[in-house]
Parts: C-alpha cells; sequence; structure tokens
C-alpha cells in the first residue's frame, strides 16, 4: 500500500537531532526542537536550555517555546536570544507545560502554577498530581488534567476551581478551538470528553493503547488522535459531538499511531507512527502521502509540527532523528 | 482477566526493584548502601522522602504514592499512577542509568506497585519488575506482625527479606521471629543482616519475576543465608534444627503438589476463576504445572487478579512430571484450594 502512494520523501530535509525529540515547533518561522538531553536545537543552532537536566515538557506559542525539565526548571526560549529561566521548581520534576498569549502554566506534581504575560505567577495544589495542563481559549482559564477528573482554575480568582469529575486516572488534557469540548486521555486507553456549556460526558473507546497525542482540526470540528493503528478522527461539529457517532479512520497500517497533528489550513492529518513512518492523510478521501519511510532503530514519532502556513512540517523521533518536509509550491 | 504474558523479557529492559518495610525498619539505610558500594552501576531512584539519601546522585526522583483504581471493574486492581509517570520521564534518560530502585513508605502496600508492571504496556515495554525486597527489623517484626497489617502484606509479598538489626535480639528472639516470617511466607529468600549488611547482588537483579526463572518452588526453610554473623559464634549450629512451628492467624501460604499431568481444559479454566473469585485474598501466587500433551512446564505467577503465564522450557527427560502451586494470601480456604486443583488432574 504505501509502495504505490504519492511520496514526498524527496522535499525531506534530515535533521539529526541526536536526543529524544519531545516537541517541535517553529518560531518566528524557523524550525524547532526540544530535545530530550536539555537542549533546544533552533534551525542548526543549539542552545542548552537545561544543563545537566531533560526536558519532560514543552509548549510553544510561536513566539517562544516553554520547557519543563526534571531539573526542576522551567525555561523560555525564544527563535534569536538565549533561554531565560521562568521558574524553579528546586528540583521537583515540571511534567506539563501550557502557552496562551504570552502565558504560561505547568504542572509539578500537585502544584500547578501559572504565570501571566506580565509575570505574576499564580499557584494551586490539585487534589493529586497535575498530569496534563490546557489554556481555555477564551479568557485566563485553566484545565488541569488528575486523578477522577479536570479541574478549571481561573488564576486571577480567589474561588476553587470547578471540578469536571470522572472516575480514572486522565493523562494529557486538551480543549477545543472553539472552547466548546475538552478531552482527556485516560489510563484505560480511551479519551474522555465534556462538553463545557453543560459538563455532559462522553466517552471514546476502542483504543488498543493509551491515547498520548491528539490534534484539532483548525475550524474544530474533528479531533486526531494516536493510540491505535489508525488515525481515529472523532467528529466535534454538532453540539453533540461525536455522541453516537462512529469517528473516521485514516492511515492504517499495522503500526501503532505515536503522534498526530493536523494541517493548520486545510483537512489534512500529518500521522506519525511506531516506526518512524510519517504520512500525510486528507480526510475527505483518505488519500495518503508518503513523508517519511520507516527505518531500522529509526525510533517511534514523537513531535510533529506545521508551521503557520502549513507549507512545512517537522517532525522527530524518540531515537533522536528528524526532518523537516517542505512542500512543494 | 489473566493477562498474556507481553513476549519475551529482551536484555534492554530496566531493572526495577521496589523496596519496602515498615516504619524504622532501615530501608533508607540499605538505599545509601546500594548506592554508596562501588558496582559501578547507575541507579535511579525513586523516594518519597526527599533528602533522606545521604548520597549525591542526579537521579533521584521525589514521589507521591498515588494509588489509582484502574475502571476495569475490579476492585483490586491498583496501580502507582505516580511511577506511570516518572518512568516515562525517566526514559527520557535512557543510557544514562542501569536500574530503579522504587522506595516505597512504610505504611505502603507492595500490590500496586507489582502491578502496575501488569497493567501499563508503556512501562511494560522499557521496565520490569526484578523483585520486592522487604526490610524487617529482627526486633520489632514479631510486635508490627500483630498489629500492623501493612507489615504483614511486606512480608507476605516479598521475593527477598531482609531481617536487620539481628545484632538487638536474641537467637531465640531471632528463631521466633523467622518462624513467625516463615509461617507467612515460606518462599521468600531471608537473609540476616545488621545495617542492612547484604551482598547487593542478593537484593539486586534477582528476576524473581521472569517466568522463564521460575525453576522450583520449594520453601527456604533449610537455605537461610548467614554470611554475616562472623562475631557471634557457636549458636548457628542449632538453629536449623530448632525452627519453631508457627501458624499466623489470617495469612497463609498454601501449596499443592500432584505427581503428575493436569488437564489444561480444567486447570485453566480453574486458575484463571480462582484467582477472579479469590483475587482480593491471594497477594501471590506461582506455579509451575505438567500439562498433559505438553512437552513443555508451564510456569505462572500472579499478584491479586493478575496472572502471568507461559510456556517455558521441556520436561528433562529425568525429570518427574509433576505439577505444584502455591498461594500466599489471607484468610485462605485451603481445602478449597486443594481439592480444586486436584480435580484438574488428567
Amino acid at each position: 500500500m504505501v509502495e504505490d502512494q504519492v511520496s514526498l520523501t524527496q522535499h525531506v530535509v534530515p535533521v539529526e537531532a541526536g536526543a529524544h525529540v519531545v516537541h517541535a515547533t517553529f518560531l518566528d518561522g524557523q524550525p524547532v526542537l526540544a530535545l530530550a538531553d536539555g537542549v533546544i536545537w533552533v534551525n542548526e543552532r543549539r542552545v542548552v536550555a537545561h544543563p545537566e537536566g531533560a526536558i519532560l515538557a514543552a509548549a510553544s506559542d510561536g513566539k517562544w517555546l516553554v520547557t519543563g525539565g526534571d531539573d526542576g526548571r522551567l525555561v523560555a526560549t525564544g527563535s534569536g536570544g538565549p533561554s531565560e529561566p521562568l521558574a524553579d521548581e528546586k528540583g521537583r520534576w515540571i511534567d506539563a507545560v501550557a502557552t496562551k498569549d504570552g502565558a504560561v502554566a505547568w504542572s509539578s506534581g500537585k502544584q500547578i502554577r501559572a504565570r501571566d504575560s506580565g509575570g505574576l505567577v499564580k499557584s494551586w495544589t490539585a487534589p493529586t498530581s497535575g498530569r496534563g495542563v490546557a489554556f481555555l481559549p477564551k479568557g485566563y482559564r485553566l484545565a488541569v488534567a488528575h486523578y477522577n477528573g479536570v479541574s478549571l482554575w481561573f488564576p486571577n480568582a480567589a474561588a476553587e476551581p470547578t471540578m469536571l469529575e470522572w472516575k480514572g486516572s486522565h493523562l494529557d488534557v486538551s480543549v477545543s478551538p472553539d472552547g466548546r469540548f475538552l478531552v482527556t486521555s485516560m489510563q484505560e486507553n480511551s479519551l474522555h470528553g465534556w462538553r463545557l456549556s453543560d459538563a455532559r460526558n462522553m466517552r471514546m473507546t476502542g483504543y488498543p493503547g493509551k491515547t498520548r497525542s491528539v490534534s484539532w482540526s483548525q475550524d474544530g470540528h474533528w479531533l486526531a488522535t494516536s493510540g491505535a493503528d489508525a488515525c481515529v478522527v472523532w467528529p466535534f461539529k454538532d453540539k453533540d459531538g461525536p455522541m453516537g457517532k462512529a469517528p473516521r479512520e485514516c492511515g492504517i497500517r499495522p503500526q501503532r499511531i505515536t503522534h498526530v497533528a493536523f494541517h493548520p489550513r486545510a483537512l489534512v492529518v500529518a500521522v506519525g507512527y511506531a516506526d518512524g513512518l510519517v504520512l500525510l492523510c486528507r480526510l475527505g478521501d483518505g488519500a495518503e502521502i508518503l513523508v517519511r519511510n520507516s527505518a531500522p532503530d529509526a525510533g517511534a514519532i514523537s513531535a510533529l509540527a506545521w508551521d503557520s502556513k502549513g507549507s512545512r512540517l517537522m517532525f522527530g523521533t524518540d531515537a533522536g532523528a528528524a526532518g523537516l518536509l517542505t512542500l512543494p509550491a | 482477566m489473566a493477562a498474556p504474558h507481553s513476549d519475551k523479557i529482551p536484555a534492554d529492559k530496566i531493572p526495577v526493584t521496589v523496596l519496602t518495610g515498615y516504619l524504622g525498619a532501615g530501608k533508607t539505610t540499605l538505599l545509601n548502601r546500594i548506592l554508596s558500594e562501588p558496582h559501578g552501576k547507575r541507579y535511579a531512584v525513586i523516594v518519597n522522602e526527599f533528602g533522606e539519601i545521604g548520597i549525591d546522585n542526579e537521579l533521584v526522583v521525589g514521589a507521591d504514592e498515588e494509588v489509582f483504581e484502574m475502571n476495569n471493574g475490579c476492585i483490586c486492581c491498583t496501580v502507582r499512577g505516580d511511577l506511570i509517570r516518572i518512568i516515562e520521564g525517566l526514559m527520557k534518560r535512557k543510557g544514562k542509568f542501569d536500574a530503579i530502585i522504587v522506595e516505597t513508605t512504610g505504611l505502603a502496600d507492595p500490590a500496586p506497585v507489582a502491578q502496575t508492571f501488569f497493567v501499563d504496556e508503556d512501562v511494560q515495554k522499557v521496565a520490569r519488575l526484578d523483585a520486592v525486597v522487604t526490610v524487617a527489623d529482627a526486633k520489632w517484626l514479631s510486635a508490627r506482625l500483630r498489629d500492623a497489617p501493612e507489615a504483614k502484606n511486606q512480608i507476605a509479598f516479598a521475593d527477598v527479606i531482609i531481617l536487620n538489626k539481628t545484632d538487638l535480639v536474641s537467637a531465640a528472639e531471632l528463631r521466633e521471629v523467622e518462624a513467625r516470617i516463615r509461617a507467612i511466607n515460606p518462599y521468600a529468600r531471608l537473609h540476616r543482616a545488621q545495617k542492612c549488611n547484604v551482598e547487593i547482588a542478593e537484593v539486586l537483579e534477582r528476576r524473581a519475576f521472569d517466568l522463564e526463572r521460575i525453576l522450583d518452588i520449594e520453601p527456604e526453610f533449610l537455605t537461610v543465608d548467614e554470611h554475616d554473623h562472623d562475631h557471634e559464634h557457636g549458636h548457628h549450629e542449632h538453629e536449623h534444627h530448632g525452627l519453631k512451628h508457627f501458624h499466623d492467624e489470617d495469612m497463609q501460604s498454601i501449596s499443592a503438589r500432584y505427581e503428575g499431568d493436569l488437564d489444561p481444559n480444567k486447570f485453566m479454566p480453574w486458575i484463571n476463576q480462582l484467582t477472579q473469585a479469590l483475587g482480593p485474598s491471594i497477594l501471590r501466587c506461582k506455579g509451575i504445572v505438567a500439562l498433559k500433551g505438553d512437552p513443555k512446564r508451564f510456569v505462572f505467577q500472579g499478584v491479586h487478579m493478575m496472572l502471568d503465564g507461559e510456556p517455558q522450557r521441556e520436561w528433562k527427560p529425568d525429570e518427574k512430571r509433576e505439577s505444584k502451586v502455591v498461594f500466599i494470601g489471607r484468610d485462605l480456604d485451603e481445602e478449597l484450594i486443594r481439592k480444586g486443583f486436584f480435580n484438574c488432574a488428567a
């Protein structure tokens, strides 16, 4: 199947990342990788953001890449300058990071903090370790995934966070771009969703493995997910979201999907697999284009990112390989 | 929920040793000892209290023991959520350490830690449970076995028991505490120690959960190891003969042996149903079974309701085909278990 595909492999420039790629992004148009060995790769330049530390979590807003490490430090790196420390949790691991409009949030065990664009830091202690953090699109509000649910916290309000309850261990959290739905990945190989208007629950099950990567289409109508041997794409257009509907599937191969990234303009999703292969799949007709072939010891795809125009795709693996695809004009 | 065995254990899976023991038994002493010996190995250590470790080690990770229930309808199926997260994070430093040691709090139940390795696929891919090592205080263990169910759990669960502070008790007291340990768990390796002075090789790389290594299941009454009592001459001679026999009121080990083949169509449903029904009471189980028509030994082990079993090596021509099972648990109905087992005879 893959042999007959249209291929873009000749448009990929390989990048020798040299360490597990934790996150890929573009800063001011430059391709950037956050590496597990504490280094930020910025278009062939290397910035040591976490000396002696490993990068555990990263997030970026197109201007800054914010990384949290097992050295307990939170560091911001721009495309031009050196890294700038934002916070120090005294050696406690920083497990999750989120960014929005110059604000940053992170979790370190149960300690959840949010730093606004002016540098003011607010703290909240979650009932159990915060596993995922995500800003809601409207206002200065943070979603924190933890055991038995998600808490919605206004860092600037004195009120206790609102909790969306669902039994079990919630891992990553993601909010639809229109702010209507919130989705978590769970320990039990499933996704859980809430419609935020009325906290209605929705369960998305059937995954053979954990979903650790999700991506919303630009219009917020679709959610692409990893964790199966196909990219499972849930419909979120209707007011009930995916309730009672079957998901679409694309990029079916006998390999676990490890990372997904929707194109920022088209209904095309970049799909990365455990064997290092990368495909572009068009949602409408399931057409596939090969970006990168699998290779022995290449590692699993651990990061994927489109630039803002959708003309370049950066990918990286957990074995330290990476590449930059530039779509032909 | 008999989990299929994931696959053969590749050499590059990181071994994880779980260190348990009641408050004050000497876990931190053992940990410091392991870290300070010139073994050339690098350990990532997951601890609950930062700062207790006297050795400078960049890979000491502070954890809050977060025991989570799994949403699978099984009440005893709990995992350590923090451990799953930390092992995932440690893999970002792959190649920087050789093994992981998890120190649990004094009141911890070892089961959720062990079950994490049965339940979580991502953990299974990169790490393997090596052994549960329990440090016990020779002077106070007998009292704790009476008043602290946690201490009893830790003894029942152990693959290796380090009976520490033996210099603080008389020979008679030592015999008594050993007999009490054996009443609960006759299968663990037992080492006497002072200030946890045991050979590191007796603690690490035990492969106690490796089905390939389950060679025989015999009580270890006669194999008490005592390399460390150099200055206390004279009394060990008598100890082995004078072992008292205790019966613990609520925690027992039950073993059964059948000198012949079992019918796989009877045995498999029986062991699955038994562990489903009695899962909350069964802490550990193990077995080597001769299945009719199968040239290979079938070995299994379990933690509560989790079972892991697979065909092992072939029976040797001069080896007697026989079937043995052991269960360690609380309030187990010996009659029922033995009857069920013998009903599986081919």
